[in-house]
């Protein structure tokens, strides 16, 4: 197991890296809440091109996230699959109207309607895809906390995902010799055990894995303790830089996408019916 | 809340977001049923919240969640990690009566937790994740409930199976109150 780290930060010199983790973390909610009130497929095409404009601005190539990718594609089809065999009619359901376009067997029809709404889905996976891998990996892991705080969430919460960022690793590395360890005594977790002994064993990892954890717990919170952690409402933050004026366009256009997409949710409904 | 324990849960919501990333994310233990996994991360909530309280679970799920979903590389999908979030929540509202610092762990405690775990997760992943993927996402309601009855089956399975399994064992770790005799 290769000590991955979670979020996979590629640094680089682009107009995207150099906005602040604010800035970053405030476009990344609106736009996914922006892609998320809508079905729109129009509202959802032009949000598409703005992604995809923001991937290019950042200069991550495109094999650096191949695996995220793939990964997405395979839940994507997985999920439209499902949708289909549950529910065939779904299309009709939100469109109103029935087009056949042909038969396959028992309740399972190929409708435009459906297909239209499969390309919406696909189309709301895929809008927010760019975004969320940049906010990922053009966000540095250390200046993240303090954008949450900037948003206006509590600092201690920031400090939370602070620490849970930094100790991933070390729990990963624990867990990987805790097992490595157990399994050496016989330890199995594979399928040639039967189930019960199956669970049986995972306790005896994860029971040594939370021990030290709880350990680390305790030695991380007195050592905050000792420092003062939590003594003033508000506090600095080493990473914190000034906005700028492309930090401010950046806000402004995030605020006027999820500001459109609203408005069309409002105006013309969640769905662009091109049925009727 | 006194103000060393306030500092606690910071870390304590830390660490276990780390905790339920971690073995969200790399831990895979099958079940038996192809392609399902065991989703062992929720047995630790459980534990977890059951330690440190509501405050601290509801912000090890959402934390957690969310995290696992970013490392996946897709925006985080809000029903399901709200839905984790509540699970902490609902268990740790329990932390009180389990009181597991204390150290002894009866029948009455084991069933006041297993009875938890089976509530939040039955809430959490057969009403409140479904209406909101159908709210967030207009998924079809078959679909979706027949999702979310899986997932409320095998989470409050393996919260309540591993995670009784680790609260007694972590509970035997810890010397109980008023166990020394005077000679």
């Amino acid at each position: 197991m290769a000590a991955k780290t979670v979020l996979n930060y590629l640094p680089r010199k682009s107009v995207v890296h150099s906005l602040t983790g604010t800035t970053k973390l405030a476009f990344f909610l609106c736009f996914t809440f922006a892609s998320m009130i809508t079905y729109d497929t129009r509202v959802l095409a032009g949000l598409l091109a703005v992604s995809l404009v923001c991937f290019k601005l950042s200069h991550i190539k495109l094999r650096e996230v191949r695996f995220m990718l793939v990964f997405m594609l395979i839940f994507l089809v997985l999920n439209n699959l499902f949708i289909y065999l549950f529910s065939p009619d779904q299309g009709t359901a939100i469109y109103g109207t029935r087009t056949v376009l042909c038969h396959l067997f028992w309740r399972y029809d190929i409708t435009a309607e459906q297909l239209f709404y499969t390309l919406n889905i696909t189309l709301k996976y895929f809008v927010a895809l760019p975004v969320a891998i940049l906010f990922i990996s053009a966000t540095n892991p250390s200046e993240f906390a303090s954008s949450l705080n900037s948003i206006g969430i509590s600092y201690r919460v920031g400090y939370s995902v602070a620490i849970a960022l930094r100790y991933i690793p070390d729990i990963q590395r624990d867990y990987h010799n805790i097992s490595q360890a157990q399994q050496a005594r016989g330890v199995e977790l594979g399928k040639t055990e039967k189930l019960w002994t199956r669970l049986k064993n995972a306790v005896t990892i994860l029971l040594p894995l939370i021990l030290t954890s709880l350990n680390r717990i305790d030695v991380i919170s007195n050592a905050m303790e000792l420092r003062g952690f939590g003594k003033n409402p508000k506090r600095t933050w080493y990473t914190h830089r000034p906005f700028r004026t492309t930090d401010y366009l950046a806000l402004a256009l995030g605020a006027a996408l999820f500001a459109v997409s609203m408005t069309v949710t409002l105006v013309c409904g969640r769905f662009y019916n091109p049925f009727i | 809340m006194n103000k060393n324990s306030s500092v606690k849960t910071v870390v304590a919501v830390g660490i276990g977001a780390a905790l339920f990333f971690v073995l969200g994310r790399f831990v895979a233990i099958p079940s038996g049923i192809p392609n399902t996994n065991i989703s062992v991360q929720y047995a630790v909530l459980a534990l977890l919240a059951a330690m440190y309280g509501p405050v601290a679970g509801g912000l090890i799920g959402f934390i957690g969640h969310t995290l696992i979903d970013l490392s996946w590389g897709g925006s985080p999908w809000w029903s399901w990690i709200i839905a984790s979030a509540f699970v902490g929540v609902v268990v740790g509202l329990f932390a009180k009566s389990l009181a597991l610092s204390e150290g002894d762990f009866g029948k009455k405690k084991m069933v006041t937790f297993a009875v938890a775990n089976v509530v939040a997760n039955a809430i959490a992943w057969g009403v409140i994740a479904p209406v909101l993927d159908i709210a967030i996402y207009s998924e079809p309601v078959e679909k979706v409930f027949a999702q979310g009855a899986m997932a409320a089956v095998a989470n409050s399975l393996t919260a309540v199976i591993i995670g009784l399994l680790l609260v007694v064992a972590f509970t035997k770790t810890i010397a109980k109150k008023g166990s020394l005799d005077k000679e």
